[in-house]
This record gives C-alpha cells, sequence and structure tokens, in this order.
C-alpha cells in the first residue's frame, strides 16, 4: 500500500506540464493545413500540451500508482464481482488477427473472428438455458435497453401494446428502472417480504393485462436465491407477461440452475462480471443479450449465422467445416443497438475464460463463489447485524444500523476505514431497503487467508468503533486523499481544466 | 475445480464445517423443478498452452491482414504508439471498478477528468461526460438529452450521418415513440441547406443532428443560414465527429454553432478490434450539463485541505434517480477514454496536428491516383478530410474483383445508399503507404477496363 500512502503528491494535471514543441514525435512532419483546406475551415489553434514520452510515462505510472485495483487487493464490492482477471485472455485478446480486423472487413476474411462469437454464443445458451444469445449490447445495462425494446416490439406485433407496466423488485439494481424508463414503460415498484424475497402473492395484486416484463435478479441483490421463482415465473406467463433475468448475479449459478429453466424469457450476461473480463475503472463491458426462442427473431442485428447450421466440433481443428456470416437480413429484430458488430476483444476474453473451465470448471466456480460468501456472511455475523441470517449465495448483506445507535459509526464509516487497511470497501448503502447496508460479494478467486485477513480487519474496525468512535469515523487517514466535499463538487462543479489568465 | 480457484480440499472441508453445511451441493440445493435436465454443453477445460494454440489458430482465420486495405467508414487505422497499452494494461487500471471509493481512486479519477478536459478542449463544448458505449450511442443519448430540453418528440438527421448512427438512433427511438425525419444529401456531398431549412419551419425539432466530416469524408458544417433557421425554431443543434483524428486540423464544432457534440474516439489509440470496445463521448454547452448522461468527475477538495477528484452531479444517474434518470447507462468505456487521453498526451498538439495533416495528405494522394484511371471519378466536390467516395460503376462486382488482386478497397455505398450502388467509400490515413496506393490503383485500372469491356 506505500504507493498508495499519503506522502507522495498528485502528479500536475497533464495540462499544466511541459512546452510547446516538447512532444515525442511518433509520425513525420505534415505539411500546413491550408495547403489542403480552406482557411474558414481550419482551427486557428489547438491549445493541447506537448510532453515529451518520458514525462508521460511517469504521469501515468504515477496515476496508477493512485490507483487500487484487484490486482492491489481484496475487492469485495457486492454486485460487481471483482474476481481475478486472467492475463491469458489480454494475451489472446491482443493477437494481432484479431486486434487489427476492420469491423467492415468481409466475412470470409473475418472467419476466425466470427467463429469465436459464435461458439461464445452458443455456449451461453446452454449455460444459462436460453434459445440465442446476441452479443451485441456494450454492457448490462444497454443489455437490459436491449431486452425491453424486444419485449415493446414483440408485444406491438401480438397487438398487445396495452402492456405499459414493468415490474421491477425493491432489490433491483437501479439500471432496471431506468432502462424501462428509457422505452417508455411505467415502473410498478414491488416490495420484498420479511424473507427478502418477491412475494408471490404481492405479485400477483400488480399483476394484470398491462403487465409487460417482470424483471428479476436470482439470487437478488440481498444475496438470497428467490427459491419460488418458478411460482412466480407462471404467475407472469398466466397473464401473458415476460420474465426478464438480470444477470448480475449470475456467478452464484453456473452449473447449478439456469435461468431458463427457471422460467425466464429474456435475460442479459455481464461478462465482465462473472466472465473475468476487466473491468477497466468501469468499463468498457460486455451484456450478451440471451433470449427464449420465441424471441429470437428479435434480436439486435447483426446476428452470426453458421452455415451449416450446427456446433463447431471442439475437439477438432477450430470450427472445422462451418462457414459464418453475420446476418443483417432480420425483418422482426429491435435493429442495432451500437456502432459495431460488438465488443468482440471482450468476447475474446470471454471464451477464452470459458475453455479454461469447460462445464466442470463453471460449475465449481460457482459453488466455490457461494462457499466464500458464506464463509464470510458467518465471519462476519459475529460482530455485525445481517438482516438475514440463512445460506446466502455469492454475496450477502450486513447492516451497520446497531452500530450505529450504539457508537454513531456509519457503514460509510466502516467502508473508509477498510481502505486504510488495504482492502477495497464492499457496496454501501445498496440495496436501499436494509439500512446502512454493506453489501460484500467475495468471488471465487479469494482464497481463505484473504477472507480470514478482511473478517479481522473488520472485526477490529467494529472494536475500535466501540471503544473510539471518532478515529473510525476519520478515516481514512493513510490515503492519498481524505474524505472528499461531495456538495462542493455538486454545488460548484468543476468538470474540466481551464487555461488560466 | 474452477481454473482460478485457490481452494484446497482441506480448505473447503473446513469452510463447509464453519458454515454448518455438509457439501457445496447442499449450499446450492435448488428444486428439482427448476434444476438442469442435461449437462452444459460446452468445451472440455483446455490447459492454458492450449487455449493460446487454439485461439492462435482462429486469429489466423482471420485474412484481413494480408490485404492493402482503405476501410473506414466509422472506424479507423491509426498509429498507436506502444507506451499506450504499457501504460493502460498497468493492472491498477485494468482491474479497478468504477472509482466510488474517491480516496483510494484518484488516479484514475484525474485522468477521466483530464478526458473530459481534451474533449472540451477539441470541441470547444463547456462540459464533457467520462464516455459513453461508442459513438453511435452517443447520438442516441445526446438526442434525449436534446429531446428533454425541449420537450419536443421530433429529430432532424442528415442523411450524410452514419447509417449505422442512425439506425441505432431509431432503435432507441423506437421505445419512446420519437419521430425522426431526415435531410437530404446534396450534390456536393454536404447536407442539403434548402431541405434542411424548409424542414424546420415546418416543424418544431428537438434537434438537428449533422455530421462532419460526414459519412462520405466530406466536411459539413451547420452553415450560416441553417443556424439563422435553427436559432429561430429553438432546436438544439447536434454535431457528431465519427473521425475524431479531424479535430486536429478542423475548427471544433462550437464555432459553427453546435450545443451537443457526440462522437467516437476509436481513432485515439484504440484497437480496431472487429467493432470494439470503442469510446462514445458526449460534450455540451453549460446549460445542458445537468441533463448529460453517465459518470462525470470534479474537481473538489478534501478533508485535509487539498485538491481532489470524485464523482459528482450523482442525482442525474440511474443508481440515485432510479426511473426518473438522465439515462440507464452504468458501465461506460473507462479503460477505452484512459487509452484516448494516453494517445493525447503522447501525441500532444503537435503530433495531433501531424497525424491530421498526414490524414490530408494521403487522402488527397488517393484521390488524385485513382481518378487517374478512366472510367473512376469522385462523386462529391465539397472539400474532404481523409475519405472520399469514388465512383467506379458497379461497386459490389469492382470491390471484388480488387479483393481477388489483395486489396480492401472500401465499403459499398450501395448497402446504405441504393442511389450510390455505383461508388465506393475508401479511407487513407497516416499508415497508408504510396504502395498500397499504387496497388490499389492497378488493380482498379485492371478490374473497371474489365467491367467497362462486359
Amino acid at each position: 500500500m506505500s504507493q498508495l500512502s499519503a506522502d507522495r503528491p498528485a502528479p500536475a494535471l497533464i495540462f499544466e506540464t511541459g512546452a510547446p514543441g516538447r512532444a515525442t514525435e511518433y509520425v513525420e512532419r505534415s505539411r500546413p493545413h491550408g495547403e489542403f483546406l480552406p482557411p474558414e475551415l481550419l482551427r486557428s489553434d489547438l491549445p493541447l500540451p506537448d510532453n515529451s514520452e518520458l514525462d508521460v510515462v511517469r504521469h501515468f505510472t504515477q496515476l496508477s500508482h493512485r490507483t487500487f485495483g484487484i490486482d492491489l487487493g481484496f475487492y469485495p464490492l457486492g454486485s460487481c464481482t471483482m474476481k481475478y482477471n486472467p492475463r491469458v485472455n489480454d494475451a489472446i485478446a491482443n493477437l494481432p488477427g484479431f486486434r487489427d480486423l476492420h469491423p467492415y472487413a468481409p466475412d470470409e476474411l473475418a472467419q476466425g473472428s466470427l467463429a469465436v462469437m459464435y461458439e461464445l454464443e452458443r455456449s451461453l445458451s446452454s449455460i444459462f438455458g436460453m434459445a440465442a444469445f446476441s452479443l451485441n449490447p456494450s454492457a448490462g445495462a444497454h443489455a437490459e435497453l436491449a431486452a425491453l425494446l424486444v419485449a415493446k416490439k414483440y408485444f406491438k406485433d401480438r397487438g398487445e401494446s396495452k402492456r405499459t407496466k414493468v415490474i421491477v423488485p425493491d432489490t433491483a439494481h437501479g439500471t432496471n428502472p431506468a432502462s424501462a424508463a428509457m422505452c417508455g414503460f411505467k415502473v410498478i415498484s414491488l416490495p420484498s417480504d420479511a424473507r427478502g424475497r418477491v412475494s408471490v402473492e404481492e405479485i400477483e395484486k400488480v399483476l394484470g393485462d398491462d403487465t409487460a416484463v417482470c424483471m428479476m435478479t436470482n439470487p437478488n441483490t440481498l444475496g438470497l436465491f428467490e427459491d419460488r421463482i418458478a411460482e412466480i415465473a407462471a404467475a407472469v406467463h398466466r397473464v401473458g407477461g415476460l420474465m426478464y433475468y438480470d444477470g448480475a448475479n449470475a456467478n452464484a449459478i453456473m452449473g447449478n440452475v439456469r435461468p431458463g429453466d427457471m422460467g425466464f424469457d429474456l435475460m442479459h450476461l455481464n461478462t465482465h462480471k462473472t466472465f473475468t473480463i476487466p473491468h477497466g475503472g468501469g468499463g468498457a463491458g460486455h451484456g450478451p443479450l440471451g433470449v427464449a426462442a420465441h424471441l429470437v427473431d428479435y434480436l439486435p442485428t447483426p446476428v452470426v449465422r453458421a452455415i451449416p447450421d450446427g456446433k463447431p466440433d471442439v475437439r477438432r481443428a477450430p470450427s472445422d467445416g462451418m462457414r459464418f456470416e453475420l446476418d443483417f437480413d432480420r425483418p422482426k429484430s429491435i435493429g442495432p443497438m451500437r456502432s459495431f458488430w460488438s465488443n468482440f476483444a471482450h468476447a475474446v476474453r470471454a471464451l477464452s475464460y470459458l475453455y479454461a473451465n469447460g462445464a466442470e470448471g463453471l460449475t465449481s466456480v460457482s459453488q466455490l463463489a457461494v462457499l466464500n460468501a458464506n464463509y464470510l456472511r458467518v465471519g462476519v455475523s459475529e460482530f455485525l447485524t445481517t438482516p438475514y441470517p440463512e445460506i446466502c449465495r455469492h454475496e450477502f448483506v450486513a447492516s451497520a444500523q446497531e452500530l450505529k445507535k450504539e457508537t454513531g459509526v456509519r457503514a460509510l464509516d466502516i467502508a473508509k476505514a477498510l481502505l486504510d487497511r488495504g482492502f477495497m470497501a464492499p457496496t454501501v448503502y445498496f440495496p436501499l431497503i436494509v439500512p446502512e447496508c454493506l453489501m460484500m460479494e467475495p468471488t471465487e478467486t479469494e482464497s481463505k487467508e484473504t477472507l480470514d485477513l478482511f473478517i479481522e480487519a473488520l472485526r477490529e474496525i467494529v472494536e475500535t468503533a466501540k471503544r473510539d468512535p471518532q478515529s473510525v469515523m476519520a478515516a481514512p487517514v493513510k490515503t492519498v486523499v481524505g474524505r472528499i466535499d461531495e456538495t462542493r463538487a455538486a454545488r460548484q462543479p468543476d468538470l474540466r481544466w481551464r487555461q488560466s489568465g | 475445480m474452477g481454473a482460478y480457484t485457490p481452494h484446497t480440499p482441506q480448505e473447503i472441508s473446513q469452510m463447509l464445517e464453519r458454515i454448518g453445511v455438509g457439501s457445496l451441493e447442499e449450499l446450492l440445493a435448488v428444486s428439482p423443478e427448476i434444476a438442469p435436465k442435461a449437462p452444459l454443453d460446452v468445451v472440455p477445460a483446455l490447459p492454458e498452452y492450449q487455449i493460446e494454440r487454439r485461439m492462435k489458430a482462429l486469429a489466423a482465420r482471420n485474412r484481413a491482414d494480408e490485404y492493402a486495405s482503405f476501410l473506414g467508414a466509422g472506424a479507423y487505422r491509426h498509429y498507436a504508439p506502444p507506451a499506450i497499452a504499457a501504460l493502460a494494461m498497468r493492472g491498477e487500471f485494468l482491474t479497478a471498478y468504477t472509482p466510488y471509493q474517491a480516496e483510494v481512486s484518484q488516479g484514475y479519477l484525474q485522468a477521466i477528468y483530464e478526458w473530459q478536459s481534451y474533449i472540451c478542449l477539441l470541441t470547444g463544448m463547456e462540459i464533457a461526460n467520462a464516455s459513453v458505449y461508442d459513438g453511435a450511442t452517443a447520438l442516441a443519448e445526446g438526442s434525449i438529452m436534446a429531446i428533454n430540453a425541449t420537450g419536443r418528440a421530433r429529430l432532424l438527421v442528415s442523411r450524410a450521418v452514419d447509417p449505422r448512427y442512425r439506425a441505432v438512433l431509431h432503435t432507441y427511438c423506437g421505445g419512446l415513440d420519437i419521430e425522426i425525419d431526415e435531410i437530404a444529401v446534396g450534390a456536393d456531398g454536404r447536407t442539403d441547406g434548402d431541405s434542411a431549412i424548409a424542414a424546420i419551419e415546418a416543424k418544431k425539432y428537438a434537434a438537428v443532428i449533422v455530421q462532419s466530416p460526414n459519412f462520405f469524408g466530406v466536411i459539413d458544417e451547420i452553415d450560416a443560414r441553417i443556424r439563422a433557421a435553427i436559432e429561430t425554431s429553438g432546436t438544439v443543434p447536434i454535431a457528431v465527429i465519427s473521425e475524431a483524428i479531424s479535430l486536429g486540423a478542423l475548427r471544433p464544432p462550437a464555432e459553427w454553432g453546435a450545443q451537443i457534440v457526440v462522437g467516437e474516439a476509436q481513432s485515439f489509440g484504440v484497437a480496431l478490434a472487429y467493432g470494439g470496445p470503442y469510446v462514445g463521448f458526449i460534450a455540451s454547452t453549460a446549460e445542458h450539463m445537468r441533463r448529460i448522461p453517465g459518470r462525470l468527475v470534479g474537481r473538489s477538495v478534501d478533508n485535509r485541505g487539498g485538491e481532489a477528484y470524485t464523482l459528482t452531479l450523482q442525482a442525474r444517474e440511474q443508481h440515485i434517480r432510479r426511473e426518473k434518470a438522465s439515462s440507464n447507462i452504468c458501465t461506460n468505456q473507462a479503460h477505452c477514454a484512459l487509452i484516448a487521453t494516453i494517445y493525447l498526451a503522447l501525441v500532444g498538439a503537435s503530433g495531433l496536428r501531424d497525424v491530421a495533416g498526414l490524414n490530408l495528405e494521403r487522402s488527397r494522394e488517393l484521390a488524385t491516383a485513382v481518378t487517374s484511371v478512366p472510367g473512376v471519378s469522385l462523386r462529391f466536390e465539397a472539400p474532404f478530410f481523409n475519405e472520399i467516395v469514388v465512383r467506379v460503376g458497379n461497386a459490389a462486382e469492382v470491390l471484388a474483383g480488387l479483393q481477388q488482386r489483395g486489396v480492401l478497397a472500401g465499403v459499398d455505398l450501395g448497402r446504405f445508399y441504393p442511389e450510390y450502388a455505383d461508388s465506393i467509400l475508401m479511407a487513407a490515413t497516416e499508415l497508408t503507404t504510396t504502395g498500397e496506393i499504387a496497388k490499389l490503383t492497378a488493380a482498379l485500372r485492371e478490374v473497371v477496363h474489365v467491367a467497362a469491356l462486359r
């Protein structure tokens, strides 16, 4: 943690260093732009800094030293599945044949990339029990939007445009209601029951012939498996609605239970969570969209088509004997969701991870993710309230409500105190229904030792809170900056550098 | 066992015991009615060296690198200094999440603040967000900003805007009952001013959308006449930039009236990678600040009195506002934005100016060379940046003939514009060589000649 410590000053903004003409030259000098274009089309100045390559390398290396990633320490951010990102996946995505391929390369010269996409789609369909997947959406929320557009079009084609309501449990990720609103649906929020689950009785009260879609996360964001899912799906289907599976928590179910078998018609997967694609500080993500058979025609374009249709024989040379093409001619499709076909480099990473695991490996991944979460839950429950004291899936929630009453120390303070101890904080204040919530997801790639160290650090923070609450409320003190004035950031927005004077 | 799981069998037993459960199966028990009926049908696990071998074989089935390529049309081949990858692939950046815990994310937050600043400096706008998925989704999200700002449900889009961007706009608008009208393309390849003005005077639009350089490579500013009509009608002018390198030479969209600028920054060091991930940007005047979608990084102070960065104005976002948010976006393209920021830091003003200049130069070499072939001409006369529309006869047939001769000459415009089925969209960048242009020209001479004889 020394490189994150307070004694290193921040590098100056890149705009405040350098000197005109100092930039390292990567290309030859060009002739003046005025030789090619009339002056009124040209810019009068280009106010960017010129820094040498060494200065730029130092700048960004120093910035990296002020950034915490999985590679530096335990990252138990609930619902984010911060597992190890295997380096082999990056090496493969960076193979020139994949990296340098232009999206408009003719299909016959892009057979390798098309084979990757096809095999990943087919594999995901089997793992999650869907009829087909599209790799078009760029992230989970983007796939949610695509799925709701699929639902809207499907209902329109059936003459059921009166279906205007989307049901979203109160534990759902914020993207669910936001995606529904972007499709013009009315959002019905559904309260969870005392067991932290969707109640069949409550959902039946809001179901009707205006129900379009019910969006569910299973296990939900409390880490609890919705054990009445089959009844819920049956009830939604009975009124003609569709079931949507938010795959943010899919790391808990591989090889164990499939959304298709639970009755879901649509789903997304965050391969940047479950399939180890690095989050990269908030993206790029990758959000494959899966659908049941009756919705396949509505998937975004393009779709990869195989000739002859079938499954690549994995024991032979890659996709031997099959040809692939991008199919844009799909009259019922909702259309494209993005500029080009997919976040292809991420599809390569996901397939590489799939190869490393196989079916048994993926099953084991989910089992051990659940094992780690329960081990952590049992340890944490010795000193923090766990509002749902039962077997959880890949994550669980604890609450600092009792501790706050006793000492004034809040979930946020615990989070900041963890930063001082070299750990990333859990997700805090989400889901919204648990007061002073701390949502923890350890993932399967963490060892028992790491979990033990984390439990002890958390225990020590709680004990300190009881003895000396001010010291916890003052955290973090070892990081490069202390707590930030968020109010000032929002009231006096400073969102960019400006030339002074 | 999973490929990257550290558990020993003994540890699994100890942990199960601590939890009070007999087995892993018991831990994940589900009712039989929803349990999977068959084993998963996926590849059996492979050791790492075999994964590499198999993937290398797949990568080798991509054969486009054996061709001289003039493909552009929204994705461009530019030089990316290796220092970019060396820095961006550092684990601290690569394996971080969205910087919710600002105290341990200062480095990434500063980099995104620098990205926002670069986008503002290049476009002439007041604010820029932390990125969106790509150019097409930036246009869709930017249009929603204008719809919310004006309370109008109709958009006016130039047909010279990238057809895939327009298609994505249609997809997004399908959920919201937004109408989209189009402006014709004039004979010179620019958005037709008379059609634009007639439309703006006839209906109330939320936004008028123009791309420059447009899909045909033609510099297509919103001219003074259209600007006057826009101003009178209270419409939001949106500029689309899909070739970001052009910003190194052309005057910023703020100077020709844009209030919102959306675009694609793939050209700033991001790999082609068969279409993604790329990085979209949205910038605007200050009045649209609270409508801008996605993350924003701001500079503030910490409780020790020092400067510090943080995510800000989060009251716009889905995790706070849920169905009332300005967008559903959560994950963005932070890592690609980081790559673009490093690119801009490395090349500097001098380098960006040179790259832009070389694109101007090589594309003119290309234009001169191909039009020296009998039967081949430029379709449009207006000034262009680094792409040209080349009239060849039957574009699909000519492209096939050129491909047989080792050249990927560009995109068949008939694919998007039936009226231009005689034309190919060709791009030249700083990486295009004189040899490649000569190869294309020689092949074109043969192919067009053969076609004419038939």
